[in-house]
């Protein structure tokens, strides 16, 4: 600390003011008779929450277009949806019945296990090879056998039926706003805006308006997973090579005939891409959306969770995670198939040209009659599964009798010596100089537009009485994001120095990111139970991610010229990283802190189920209240933390970015 | 011998930028290039007047940047011109409606992309056929006129290929193929054969003097290869910034180059291709043997008229003694002593 410029010599200062107001700002502000300034008084609070729930339920009892009222439009829309998707979950799940509760009876069975199976398989083998079609055969009797199978068909029925929502609504969108620029400059910011906010700040409004059921959820789902769809489309779109849209209109073609015989197939490669990103974050919600009525595998983790049963929640966290690899892998598949271009099956007949079709069906059909006299054909067999939930539950008995000193010693360290001084530091701020500072950093960084929206943001926390929440929110992001860059970063760099730990690194981010975000929760709770510290920990698995990613990437995109300028200087190696690849790699890696963050505040609301105290907890108790106001409130709020995180980081990357050459202040 | 102009084009300007509006609605719109300058607009074609007649090759040639394939793309409707007027069989297109233009492109306009254009999800067969499925045609109709040209460009068996698994030549005649399977008048040719490799280069230019020898379309035809253009053209047009320079045969481009830029590109010709017997002879002069009719070019009679030792008597299209040509002035030619 040799030199050190005045800016930062009055940042420093002001840190450490704020650390003396943190600490002994209480006292001196009550005996200053400034109470107001530490606690928000809740006499200045806007009843923002209720505002809101009243103009929902106007909405929802009064509201009309004209023609019809919202409630019959969600109503409509309701109805649309559960159509194909009653068919979808009849087919696999449960039949189609007669009646309901007890006195159902069951007209015609779903499909059965064995011919769901030989569908999968065949469908492997249709995409890929017979490597791919044991692989996706091996996943499903794995359901099978472990006793997942009726929920995994459940959620697999939901999966069916958002994705080709999903897909069609964000090709139309796409297409929509590459046709109309003007269309695209009003949906460009709400996407960027969807992408900041976290998924739940939107489940509250979608289960006041469609009710707690799978249309709910399925509408969340799509929601949720539609936004890449439509950027990549646009994206793709714009890409076609421009002789091929010359090509078309000199073809005499029609605007519908461009778009959809030139223009969309010729993207294909690319929209395969988006459509996979789709089946992913739709298998990404299966847990999330169990909480406003979708049933299956989510909604066997979300009770076991509550439940605390680790071996029930374990065993139907392991069944999606093999769900989403075995449909992962086949949508990949698919994709590479719709890009290399492969001959139409050649064959006089359908049935020649169709084989596997063919087999499926007569297996489709067989099983069924056969099933009418051997009903393990039908559904398999209750006795020929085999449970793995003793197995865990014993192994936790086992770790927590044998270890418990050394995992409680792991978790109080952690707590008295990061989370409860950084916590108590956070509620400790008074909330007039919180909000004077991130107007500050706002200003340094953004100017006085960033400095203004700051200002507004926070004082909208603070106005609607969210602030304390709203800073354990923070506190338990900022410690987790704090521990995923520390661990994150070093081994993105690593990976990226060195080739062999870069590809083990790879594998493992790999794996971690086609995990749904719930998963973690699990071994986490099994370990260390519930609280702060757990909260964090599974927060941090889930966004380390992107700090990996992130400095990998930059670290590896710095130009080799300036490696080799650095060597022929006479660098060591050492120094190259610290000198030359760091610096340059930094706006990549706040880039991925940036990412870090998002995922972070996404993961709050899971965290809410192991008993923390913040605004997570709001939105998850707003949701089994379906108070809406209460529930948007939050989500705001929680938006405006990730928005106000968002704007500050990338400004400053950028500045880092200007301060290296790599882009021009004005660009 | 002089034909309908099939396509007119007049005072057509193509700029780019931010053109000041009381510029455009001036009477006289004729900025010149330093204004444009100074304004910041680029002007990719600049008052091109242009008659293209029927049946005729008409090649426009120019380096790269020149605005040879913005002024095509305005010729064919792609792009709308700043000013100026388009014709095409005495009808404004300019005027025309969208139904209108599509049916004009239907029907009366094939054209062939520098890069193939070919959609890459289609095989040859579905590529050539998608120009009249696009119109309507039923399937069957249109992949029996598709195999019609297929064959007509040498493709014959290779129907069921995706355009990935041809060769780069190959892929031209694809798209040649598909640009004629709705018997276009108008045939618009960008560049087809630079991406091509020289030898394939030349077979597809046999190739498509064979085709038009058949068909006798109007073709606007651009190249940035001087030797291409005087192999294929009736008559060429040179461009340099915009400008048209200079429009003429190939032989009056050689014996009258508008300026020193359209000499440049003449220097290298081989000129005994280009000139023609009549270009060269003396002028009323007498000679014997049977007569070279004035339009032969130098190089196919060279050998004869150095073998003969005497001048030989040159004669018109209808047999009528015009001049003379002896050894001296083929030699000339050949060794590049002027005209
Ligand atoms: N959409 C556009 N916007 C701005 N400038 C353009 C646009 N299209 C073409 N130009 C400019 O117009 C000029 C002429 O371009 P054009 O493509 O017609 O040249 P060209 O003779 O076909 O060249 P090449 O042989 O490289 O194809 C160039 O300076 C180009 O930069
Ligand atoms: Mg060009």
């Amino acid at each position: 600390m040799a030199r050190v410029s005045p800016k930062s010599m009055i940042w420093l200062g002001l840190f450490a003011l704020t650390w003396l107001l943190a600490t002994f700002g209480q006292g001196w502000l009550e005996a200053a008779g400034m109470g107001w300034a530490m606690q928000y008084p809740d006499a200045w609070v806007i009843p923002l929450k209720d505002s809101i729930s009243a103009a929902m339920i106007w909405l929802v009892e009064e509201a009309s277009f004209g023609l019809f009222t919202f409630t019959e439009f969600t109503r409509g829309i309701s109805w649309m949806i559960e159509q194909p998707y009653n068919l979808a979950r009849a087919l696999l799940a449960e039949g189609f019945v007669e009646g309901h509760g007890r006195r159902a009876v069951q007209l015609v069975p779903p499909f059965s296990w064995i011919a769901v199976m030989a569908g999968v398989v065949a469908l492997g083998h249709y995409a890929r090879d017979w490597l791919l079609a044991a692989i996706v055969g091996a996943a499903f009797l794995y359901l099978a056998v472990f006793g997942q199978w009726e929920s995994a068909m459940v959620t697999l029925a939901s999966v069916v039926i958002a994705v080709p929502i999903g897909v069609a609504g964000g090709l139309l969108l796409g297409i929509t706003a590459y046709r109309h620029p003007s269309f695209e400059r009003i949906l460009k910011p709400i996407l960027d805006l969807m992408q900041t906010i976290p998924i739940f700040a939107y489940l509250v409004p979608i289960l006041f308006m469609f009710g707690f059921g799978p249309v709910s959820a399925l509408v969340a789902t799509v929601i949720y997973a539609m936004p890449p769809m439509v950027r990549i489309t646009t994206m793709a779109l714009h890409a076609v090579d421009p002789e091929i849209k010359d090509f078309g209109v000199m073809s005499g073609c029609t605007r519908r005939q461009m778009t959809w015989r030139v223009l969309v197939p010729s993207a294909r490669a690319s929209l395969v891409v988006g459509v996979n990103q789709v089946i992913m974050l739709s298998l990404n919600m299966v847990i999330i959306a169990s909480m406003i009525g979708a049933g299956g595998l989510g909604f066997d983790v979300l009770s076991a969770l509550r439940r605390l049963n680790i071996g029930g929640g374990f065993e139907a966290g392991i069944a999606i995670v093999i769900l989403a690899v075995a449909i992962d892998r086949l949508s990949q598949a698919f994709a590479q198939r719709a890009t290399t271009f492969t001959p139409p099956p050649k064959g006089d007949t359908w049935i020649k040209r169709h084989p596997r079709s063919v087999i499926v069906l007569a297996i489709l059909l067989v099983s069924y009659g056969v099933g009418l006299i051997l009903p393990a054909v039908q559904t398999y067999p209750d006795a020929a599964t085999l449970t793995t939930g003793k197995f865990w539950d014993n192994g936790v008995k086992y770790l927590n009798i044998n270890f418990y000193d050394q995992f409680e010693a792991v978790k109080l360290f952690f707590l008295q010596g990061f989370l409860l001084p950084v916590k108590r530091f956070f509620l400790g701020i008074p909330w007039v100089w919180a909000i004077a500072m991130v107007t500050a950093i706002g200003w340094t960084f953004g100017g006085w537009k960033l400095a203004l929206m700051n200002l507004l943001m926070a004082g909208f926390i603070a106005a609607t009485g969210m602030w304390e929440k709203a800073m354990i929110t923070v506190y338990l992001c900022g410690t987790s994001v704090v521990i995923a860059s520390v661990i994150g970063i070093p081994l993105g760099v690593l990976a990226a120095v060195n080739e062999r730990a870069g590809r083990i690194i790879g594998v493992l981010i790999d794996t971690l990111q086609t995990l749904p975000s719930f998963v973690y929760l699990i071994p986490v709770v099994m370990l260390f139970r519930i609280g702060d510290f757990t909260a964090m920990v599974a927060i941090v698995l889930y966004a380390v991610v992107p700090a990996v990613r992130y400095a990998a990437h930059g670290v590896r995109s710095v130009s080799p010229e300036l490696i080799e300028a650095g060597v022929v200087s006479g660098c060591t190696k050492r120094q190259l990283l610290s000198r030359i690849r760091l610096p340059l790699a930094l706006p990549e890696i706040l880039l991925g802190l940036n990412q870090t963050i998002m995922l972070a505040l996404s993961m709050l609301v899971i965290t809410a189920l192991v008993g923390t105290r913040d605004l997570g907890q709001e939105v998850y108790i707003a949701l089994t209240k379906a108070d809406t106001g209460r529930g948007l409130v939050a989500g705001f709020a929680i938006a405006f933390i990730a928005i106000i995180a968002d704007r500050i980081i990338t400004a400053s990357a950028r500045s880092a970015r200007v301060r290296y050459g790599l882009e021009s202040a004005n660009g | 011998m002089t034909h309908p102009a099939k396509l007119v084009c007049r005072n057509l300007w193509k700029l780019y930028g931010a053109i000041p509006s009381q510029m455009l609605d001036s009477q006289q719109f004729s900025p010149t290039d330093d204004e444009l300058k100074k304004l910041g607009v680029i002007g990719a074609v600049k008052h091109a007047d242009l008659e293209i007649e029927a049946g005729e090759i008409f090649v426009i040639m120019g380096l790269s940047g020149s605005g040879k394939s913005t002024l095509v793309r305005l010729l064919s409707g792609l792009i709308e011109p700043t000013m100026g007027e388009i014709s095409i069989d005495g009808q404004d297109m300019l005027k025309m409606s969208e139904r209108e233009l599509i049916e004009l492109r239907r029907h009366k306009m094939g054209m062939v992309f520098q890069h193939f254009a070919l959609l890459p999800h289609l095989t040859v067969l579905q590529n050539v056929a998608f120009p009249l499925s696009i119109q309507g045609q039923r399937k069957s109709a249109a992949e029996a006129r598709a195999l019609e040209v297929i064959e007509l460009v040498g493709l014959k068996g290779r129907e069921g290929y995706f355009p990935r698994e041809l060769s780069g030549g190959q892929q031209q005649r694809v798209g040649i193929a598909r640009s004629l399977a709705v018997e276009p008048e108008i045939w618009f040719l960008d560049e087809p054969f630079s991406a091509l490799d020289p030898l394939i280069r030349r077979e597809m230019q046999d190739e498509f003097l064979r085709l038009q020898g058949m068909l006798k379309k109007t073709i606007v035809f651009i190249t940035h290869d001087f030797d291409e253009a005087i192999r294929l053209a009736d008559r060429i047009a040179i461009m340099k910034d915009g400008h048209i320079i200079q429009i003429a045969t190939p032989e009056e481009l050689v014996l009258n180059p508008a300026d020193d830029y359209v000499q440049e590109f003449t220097r290298h010709v081989p000129r005994d291709k280009v000139l023609s017997v009549g270009a060269v002879m003396e002028a009323g002069a007498d000679g014997g043997g049977e007569g070279i009719p004035a339009s032969t070019k130098i190089y196919e009679v060279a050998s004869q008229v150095v073998a003969a030792g005497k001048p030989l008597k040159v004669i018109d299209e209808n047999g009528q003694a015009v001049g003379a040509i002896d050894a001296q002035r083929v030699i000339d030619v050949l060794v590049g002593n002027g005209a």
